[in-house]
């Protein structure tokens, strides 16, 4: 038997709960991580804002006790860091996480000097698009890569074959993160600036979605990001994950029922739920936008995922 | 100390063109994905990088190698190639984006001088201190994220040059984090050193004028009559909270020139022009004009006038500081 789809069989391949890109109420966050501590499928959860710090004061009180929590529970947690630092409040607070003593997700190289040293986690917000780049953030103590959500998946193989002592990972489900500006778009759409923007991206808790002038549904904004309107669904066999070396799915929350969506990556990872069957019980679900899969299969991101 | 202008050369004779204007610098690359503007018809063979350092070097001009894409994984030959190409011309300097070419260059082209690209989105003292220290780099082209006021803050921090872009294109979005493009089409800046690529695009007319597409999404609706722009994905028009608007950005450029004497303050380095796509004779009228402004304003005269002077380059005429004045967030 081949050693790589031996290893697919003998380890469980890791479920992620990424950070809630969005601007969600502090009391929304410990509803929502109260359940997915006591019910999600889930062996990791992300926390943090990483989208815009200037969302960073509602809720940085609610992390010990959220850590807390979700720890009791058997989760392993890892605080995600701001994706686009810039002023010194937010260098500050990206300096402040990685000194919390839990594992951090970097989502920006400033937090590089902040966690020399020790072993940290890439997110998919840092250029990692190949080997060079994956070696070179492991030399420096990276034990697990969530690679950019645009890599082709033969440069996954590639990068997850040379590297077989990094745990990499794939964004499998949510709306895709495709840009960061330091412009924000909730703001720009309602008249105001980003300094005084009233906090407008809380009115749309999975991002508003913004389509062409023909009708079309193309893309979703957050803030300073820019989404994808379609829900990324990769759902990979647990033999074509194993083949790709890749150890670990991630899925980003929504306000849909996330530890339905969990309970159906769990069983599909471990070979109790088949690809289609997962895909329809999650076009069951209340998603936001149509499925698509694109980027998995060396397509336009947005190409719908094909049911059969 | 003097301002140096970075200028365009998407070809030999933009180059030419570039330095006979009265560039300092001028930055160009190699004709493949090694670059971030691999359109046809543009670039450089290695022969004619080396022609073009001589040329640039015999007029007083210094020379930057674009290398500043993300090396495609499984095959970096390419950006080896493109490095040492760089290195044989006598290039001045070489601009890279990509952890794995930064490591590659400070290894085996210890001689060359590396710049970081704004592909790197590289916006902290953190971030900049990590690419100079590890990597030696001795300048970062400033992500379009910061105010005038916070670069001149953060020059304060940094021990490295900076450079900034003053005229051209301008992104919204943080160049070097953004897949729009190959979410519509599959081809992107990151990926392959292209944004919304001509073969997606499509210019369809009904009885309503004419709808401008990427890959099928409509970017934009023109009204008979009215000259259909470019589909460029983030400069389109779309709706969004039953709002139709340019939501990312309106169909602008940027024009910083009327903030050449604040970027002297705020102790940059370089002024870098956009538009390597562009032909000479745009080269040539653009350059001249920066140049005799920059020289306008080392001499202490004001900068008023020249972003007046400047107003008539661009297509359509709208025109924004962007990112430097911080009402544009």
């Amino acid at each position: 038997m081949p050693e790589v789809e031996k290893s697919s069989k003998m380890t469980k391949t890791g479920l992620t709960l990424g950070p809630v890109l969005f601007n969600w109420s502090p009391d929304r966050l410990r509803d929502f991580y109260a359940r997915i501590a006591d019910e999600a499928e889930v062996d990791r959860v992300h926390l943090g804002e990483v989208i815009c710090g200037k969302r960073q004061p509602f809720t940085d009180g609610l992390w010990p006790e959220l850590i807390e929590r979700l720890q009791a529970a058997g989760k392993q947690v890892v605080l995600s860091t701001l994706a686009l630092p810039y002023n010194p409040r937010e260098r500050k607070a990206v300096t402040d996480f990685c000194e919390v003593g839990e594992i951090v997700e970097i989502n920006d190289l400033t937090a590089l000097p902040s966690v020399a040293g020790k072993p940290f986690i890439v997110g998919p917000f840092v250029n990692v698009y190949n080997e060079g780049a994956a070696r070179f953030l492991a030399g420096r103590g990276a034990t697990g890569i969530c690679l950019p959500v645009e890599l082709p998946i033969a440069s996954v193989a590639i990068i997850a074959g040379e590297l077989p002592e990094v745990e990499f990972e794939l964004f499998a489900f949510g709306r895709l993160p495709l840009a960061l500006s330091g412009r924000c778009y909730h703001a720009r759409l309602h008249g105001l600036h980003k300094d005084g923007c009233q906090f407008v991206c809380d009115r749309d808790p999975d991002g508003l979605p913004v389509d062409t002038l023909d009708g079309q549904q193309f893309l979703a904004i957050n803030g300073i990001q820019t989404l994808s309107n379609g829900v990324e669904a990769f759902c990979p066999t647990p033999d074509e994950l194993g083949k790709l070396g890749v150890r670990r799915l991630r899925l980003s929350p929504h306000t849909v029922d996330m530890v339905a969506v969990s309970r159906l990556y769990r069983a599909l990872l471990d070979g109790r739920a088949s690809r289609a069957e997962t895909l329809a019980a999650l076009k069951e679900l209340n998603l936001p936008g149509e499925l698509v899969d694109g980027f998995t299969r060396g397509q336009p991101g947005s190409a719908r995922v094909e049911m059969a | 100390m003097s301002l140096e202008l970075v200028c365009p050369a998407g070809t030999p004779s933009a180059l030419r063109a570039a330095v006979e204007a009265g560039a300092h610098s001028v930055y160009c690359g190699f004709r493949d994905e090694t670059n971030a503007r691999n359109f046809p018809g543009l670039n450089f063979s290695p022969d004619e990088m080396i022609e073009g350092v001589r040329f640039a070097h015999a007029h007083g001009a210094k020379v930057l190698v674009a290398i500043n894409t993300f090396a495609k994984a499984g095959s970096m030959d390419a950006w080896k190639a493109a490095l040492a190409n760089a290195e044989k011309a006598g290039a001045d300097a070489v601009i890279l984006a990509d952890l794995a070419v930064l490591d590659y260059a400070a290894t085996h082209h210890p001689n060359l001088r590396l710049h970081l690209s704004v592909q790197a989105a590289a916006a902290t003292p953190e971030a900049i201190a990590f690419y100079a220290d590890t990597f030696g780099v001795k300048r970062v082209v400033m992500p379009r994220v910061l105010s005038v006021e916070e670069i001149a803050k953060l020059n304060a921090a940094i021990n490295v040059e900076t450079e900034a872009f003053v005229f051209g294109g301008l992104c919204p979005m943080t160049e070097g984090r953004c897949s729009l493009s190959s979410y519509a089409t599959g081809k992107s800046p990151n990926l392959t050193g292209v944004c919304s690529p001509p073969e997606h695009v499509a210019y369809s007319e009904d009885r309503n004028g004419t709808a401008t597409r990427l890959n099928g999404f409509t970017i934009d609706r023109f009204g008979a009559g009215e000259q259909a722009g470019y589909p460029t994905l983030c400069k389109g028009r779309f709706v969004a909270g039953g709002k139709t608007s340019y939501l990312f950005e309106d169909p602008v450029s940027l024009n910083a020139a009327s903030l050449i004497a604040a970027f002297a303050k705020a102790g940059i380095t370089a002024l870098k022009i956009e538009g390597r796509q562009r032909g000479k004779g745009y080269v040539t009228e653009v350059v001249r004009t920066f140049r005799a402004a920059v020289d306008a304003i080392d001499a202490g005269g004001t900068e008023v006038e020249v972003g007046r002077l400047l107003a008539g380059l661009v297509e359509g005429g709208r025109q924004t500081s962007g990112a430097y004045k911080k009402t544009w967030r």
